[in-house]
């Protein structure tokens, strides 16, 4: 097959293009490829940017397909912290600051488990200055489980020293938690 | 302690030392990004809010607070040449997109050089430690040891749900970067390593050239990192890569071996042909450099090649690299004079250590 741009060189990409739901078969060598901007040049490359800007950039496409006003207000949401708006975010594929993590909320949960296999949640390290309460919380959480578990083993031995240890940290936090456990 | 000490020596202190299973695992590294709470990440802030990040890292130093932690030294991007910048690239001291950051951006370096922070990254901060051989476990304690030390000090931005919150949506959670760099000749011999990535990259790892991100696997060695920062803790995801990198050790192995077995003699013809290279060229590319360097190294474990040292390799695949050959120079060089320099440069540290 003979390339459809140049028809000179044989083709050596074959792809299929769908513009606005148009469907075309697209036929064309290297030299055409690059210059016609099929693809991007190998120096260029195609960024992980490049890639995440696509995956916000396909939520709005089926979005922008419905046109509403809801998205264009949605698209002007503004980070009251660093002045990002929406769109910027969705060009760089980047946040501008911290608050813009609060200021997109509502949009990052599909985008994060895509990025993360399916994770939304944090599970890892917390710093220990800034997250003391949050360290008493999840130590509180791990010890609860591990008391439902030991219940349903009907290790009540066990069970009941874990109660204890629960007892003790809530004591010690100054009884903020006890009113989640009742 | 000056930039000079950084500048001279290709090979870092730390690499000094052999880690467990240092045939195959050349080095651990674990990279934590964090950032300033109230501050903008640096792709949005403005200038004079990363200097103050700048001067702030810069007055610590100056106050010797980080000498409590270790004996490091204050570098800005800033105050260095292209060729200095190239250099510690080329070390792994920084990454490129530091290098390029003129203004604010900085590093704060240990003098084994096994610990660096870089200053107005992607993000504000991002903490590496590296350690020989395959010591994941031990790097990332040291990394928490070190992130904890630094907390003391700085207001991070972080958040109950989502963790440490990055510029990139890429490390939301713990930040946490862990990569394993592996040499695996028998693996790339045998097309093996092909479709092994694949699988690799649907446990949520990635498998990368040298460099990092879009760059080939130069003289066979290979990057394995994490890909996922949310919803696993730290402990777990060096645990995954932990076992994929023992897999990788025991395939590797097995690999050399078998090769070993079936066609000896080629593989023998092969190492001692990229010996000769190495040690008779007048003129030598960085691709045929890394290539032979791969292959001579192999010789070395397998103990064919008895009076080189492994260390030499290491060396010398940072040592040719076009920055540290300009340095050494100390001239701008064109591509062909870098490949006269670069043959000369191998052929002269192979007679030395035959002698």
């Amino acid at each position: 097959m003979e390339c459809q741009e140049c028809q000179q060189r044989p083709a050596t990409f074959h792809f299929t293009q769908v513009i606005n739901g148009d469907k075309k078969e697209v036929h064309v060598c290297e030299e055409c490829a690059m210059e016609k901007g099929y693809m991007t040049s190998p120096e260029e490359g195609y960024s992980l940017h490049n890639l995440l800007a696509g995956l916000f950039n396909f939520d709005s496409a089926i979005m922008e397909s419905k046109q509403s006003n809801a998205y264009k207000q949605e698209n002007e949401l503004k980070c009251s912290h660093c002045e990002m708006t929406l769109s910027q975010f969705k060009q760089l594929g980047k946040f501008g600051c911290a608050a813009c993590y609060d200021t997109f909320s509502g949009r990052l949960d599909p985008i994060f488990r895509r990025v993360h296999s399916g994770n939304t949640q944090h599970y890892g390290k917390i710093p220990k200055r800034q997250g003391g309460n949050l360290h008493t919380k999840k130590q509180l959480e791990s010890y609860r489980t591990e008391l439902q578990k030991l219940i349903g083993e009907e290790n009540f031995e066990e069970a009941a020293k874990v109660r204890d240890q629960i007892r003790a940290l809530e004591q010690e936090n100054g009884n903020t938690e006890a009113g989640d456990n009742s | 302690m000056t930039l000079k000490r950084f500048m001279n020596e290709a090979i870092s202190p730390w690499m000094r030392e052999e880690g467990p299973d240092s045939d195959i695992v050349l080095s651990s590294r674990i990279r934590l990004a964090r950032n300033f709470s109230s501050v903008s990440y640096p792709i949005f802030a403005d200038r004079v809010k990363l200097t103050e990040i700048r001067d702030f890292f810069k007055e610590e130093y100056e106050h010797r607070s980080f000498q409590d932690y270790e004996d490091f030294a204050f570098i800005s991007i800033q105050d260095l040449s292209d060729v200095e910048k190239r250099v510690l690239v080329e070390k792994h001291l920084i990454s490129p997109h530091l290098s390029k950051n003129e203004g604010a951006a900085a590093t704060i370096i240990s003098k084994n050089e096994q610990v660096s922070i870089m200053i107005n990254e992607e993000d504000h901060i991002r903490l590496q430690l590296y350690f020989p051989g395959f010591q994941l476990s031990k790097a990332l304690e040291k990394a928490f040891q070190l992130d904890d030390w630094l907390e003391e000090k700085v207001n991070y931005a972080f958040d109950e749900t989502r963790g440490y919150l990055t510029s990139c949506p890429t490390n939301v959670g713990t930040g946490m970067r862990a990569s394993v760099m592996m040499h695996l000749p028998a693996l790339a011999m045998t097309k093996q390593i092909n479709r092994m990535i694949p699988a690799i990259n649907q446990l949520g790892l990635v498998v990368r050239g040298i460099y990092g991100e879009g760059s080939e696997a130069q003289g066979n060695i290979f990057q394995i990192s994490n890909q996922i920062t949310l919803g696993k803790s730290e402990e777990d995801i060096i645990g995954d890569l932990q076992s994929v990198v023992n897999q990788l050790i025991e395939h590797e192995r097995n690999a050399r071996s078998h090769i070993m077995k079936q066609s000896s003699t080629k593989l023998e013809d092969r190492i001692y042909r990229s010996y000769g290279v190495l040690d008779y060229s007048r003129v030598i590319g960085s691709n045929e450099a890394a290539i032979c360097l791969s292959n001579v190294r192999l010789g070395i474990d397998l103990g064919l090649i008895k009076n080189v040292s492994r260390n030499i390799l290491n060396e010398l695949m940072i040592l040719t690299q076009p920055g540290f050959l300009q340095q050494y120079a100390k001239a701008t060089l064109s591509a062909d004079e870098r490949d006269k320099l670069r043959a000369t440069l191998i052929r002269e540290r192979l007679q030395l250590e035959n002698r």
